[in-house]
């Protein structure tokens, strides 16, 4: 059981072109940001990222639309990327923009075996659009499948040699969804310890999501919007 | 007429105690720093919070724990941590009291627009179709009037839509005003110094004006 691997590029080393990835985090908090700059130096191409968001210009998933390695984007926010809006408006990139909850409880879904959730977001609206809808209660609701992806790649706080792993205040976000989610899920962790280190009570992915971890050095962990009082 | 502060001045007016809020990106968020002192309202953050304290100090940011603006903020004792999709969960369960939120449009039906401009900018709609499909109370904060001086307030909205027949209540620099369920903006308050008149000027859909307005006490 156990799942180490010694570096980000060891990790990633059979992702192909084409493939579908999940990538943790929401802007640039939590973002598995080892994995993404092996992503990067690899440039595997034609990729579908499905991510909250696409960092911004010079970081995170940013930085792999600048090498143009993404196909297809399935994100809810992309606000804060003039790269990316500038390559969705031209027509360059595929994108698939779709509420927040609805990414969430799709990678969520896809990690309880479930092949389809119903949620009200997105009724009346073009996210609707060929979608079915099912009327509960006297409310419709929007039929929204489970993700499918080759891998999930997250970031953890601390995660110990079975891949069971702990995150860090809101740095949580996305990452136990998409680590539920992927056919082949790599965690990256700032702390990895022994089993037995971490208290199975404080365990928010069980390792069995799990099957690569790796401790990453010297995280940078850009803020996106400093704010202070 | 109000500025920004006003307008979240005025908006910290319609939460009561022991409500849970769910603040937008810019207006909204402003609303934090006007909750009267002593009232006991919890703050979600759809990026997996409830209990957002003030901005940290300069020295002590954590880039870990940040708000759905992404900006850095602190966590107020009994604050709680958990993953998008229980954020929502609890979002779509009815269980927060008042959601505030930005718009480009409203229409005089409760329809809101906000996340895109088709050909020119396009934002994405974050969590606000989750948050718009669920709530039961939800408070507009906006310009009455956008950059090319058109009115914000439609009959019917002209971009892409967030949600339908949702919106409830909208303030803007030059009113309060109530989206009635049968369609139409009725006018409850006027900003310091804003005529009737000056408000209907500003207002493409169906103003309702019932009675003698009575400026807003901010």
């Amino acid at each position: 059981m156990n799942k180490v691997v010694s570096n980000a590029d060891e990790a990633i080393k059979d992702i192909e072109d084409g493939m579908t990835l999940m990538l943790g985090g929401f802007g640039l908090c939590g973002l598995p940001e080892k994995c993404i700059a092996a992503l990067v130096r690899k440039n595997v191409k034609g990729l579908t990222c499905i991510s909250n968001n696409a960092g911004v210009d010079d970081f995170g998933i940013g930085l792999m639309l600048k090498k143009r390695q993404v196909k297809k984007m399935i994100s809810s926010y992309v606000g804060e990327n003039a790269e990316f809006e500038r390559q969705l408006l031209s027509g360059e990139l595929e994108v698939e923009l779709i509420p927040q909850g609805t990414l969430a409880t799709r990678c969520m879904a896809a990690g309880y075996g479930m092949p389809a959730i119903f949620t009200p977001a997105g009724i009346g609206t073009e996210v609707a659009e060929g979608k079915e809808i099912r009327n509960f209660n006297g409310k419709d609701y929007l039929m929204e499948l489970a993700f499918e992806a080759d891998f999930a790649i997250v970031k953890a706080w601390k995660g110990d040699t079975m891949g069971n792993l702990v995150y860090r205040s809101t740095a949580r976000n996305f990452n136990p969804l998409m680590a539920m989610a992927g056919k082949i899920t790599i965690a990256e962790v700032e702390e990895l310890v022994e089993p037995g280190e971490l208290d199975p009570d404080h365990i928010h992915t069980p390792g069995i999501y799990v099957h690569r971890i790796f401790k990453g050095y010297d995280y940078e962990k850009r803020i996106e919007q400093r704010t202070v009082r | 007429m109000l500025d920004k502060e006003g307008i979240a001045k005025r908006i910290a007016k319609e939460i009561k105690d022991g409500y849970y809020v769910n603040l937008g990106i810019g207006i909204p968020t402003l609303v934090a720093n006007y909750i009267p002192e002593g009232m006991d309202v919890v703050l979600q953050s759809e990026n997996g919070l409830l209990g957002i304290g003030p901005f940290p100090v300069a020295g002590e940011e954590d880039p870990d724990t940040i708000n759905a603006g992404k900006q850095t903020i602190t966590m107020l004792p009994g604050s709680a941590i958990f993953d998008s999709a229980m954020s929502f969960g609890m979002i779509r369960a009815k269980k927060v009291n008042l959601t505030i939120l930005g718009a480009m449009e409203v229409a005089e039906n409760g329809d809101i627009a906000s996340w895109k401009i088709p050909g020119k900018m396009v934002k994405g709609m974050g969590g606000a179709m989750d948050l718009v499909a669920s709530a039961e109370n939800i408070i507009v904060a906006m310009q009455h009037i956008n950059k090319a001086g058109e009115s914000k307030l439609l009959a019917k909205c002209t971009l892409p839509l967030t949600g339908i027949n949702c919106v409830k209540k909208i303030v803007t620099e030059l009113a309060v005003l109530d989206v009635l369920p049968e369609g139409g903006f009725k006018l409850l308050e006027r900003a310091p110094g804003v005529s009737v008149e000056q408000i209907r000027n500003a207002t493409a859909g169906k103003l309702i004006v019932d009675s003698d307005i009575p400026e807003m006490v901010v």
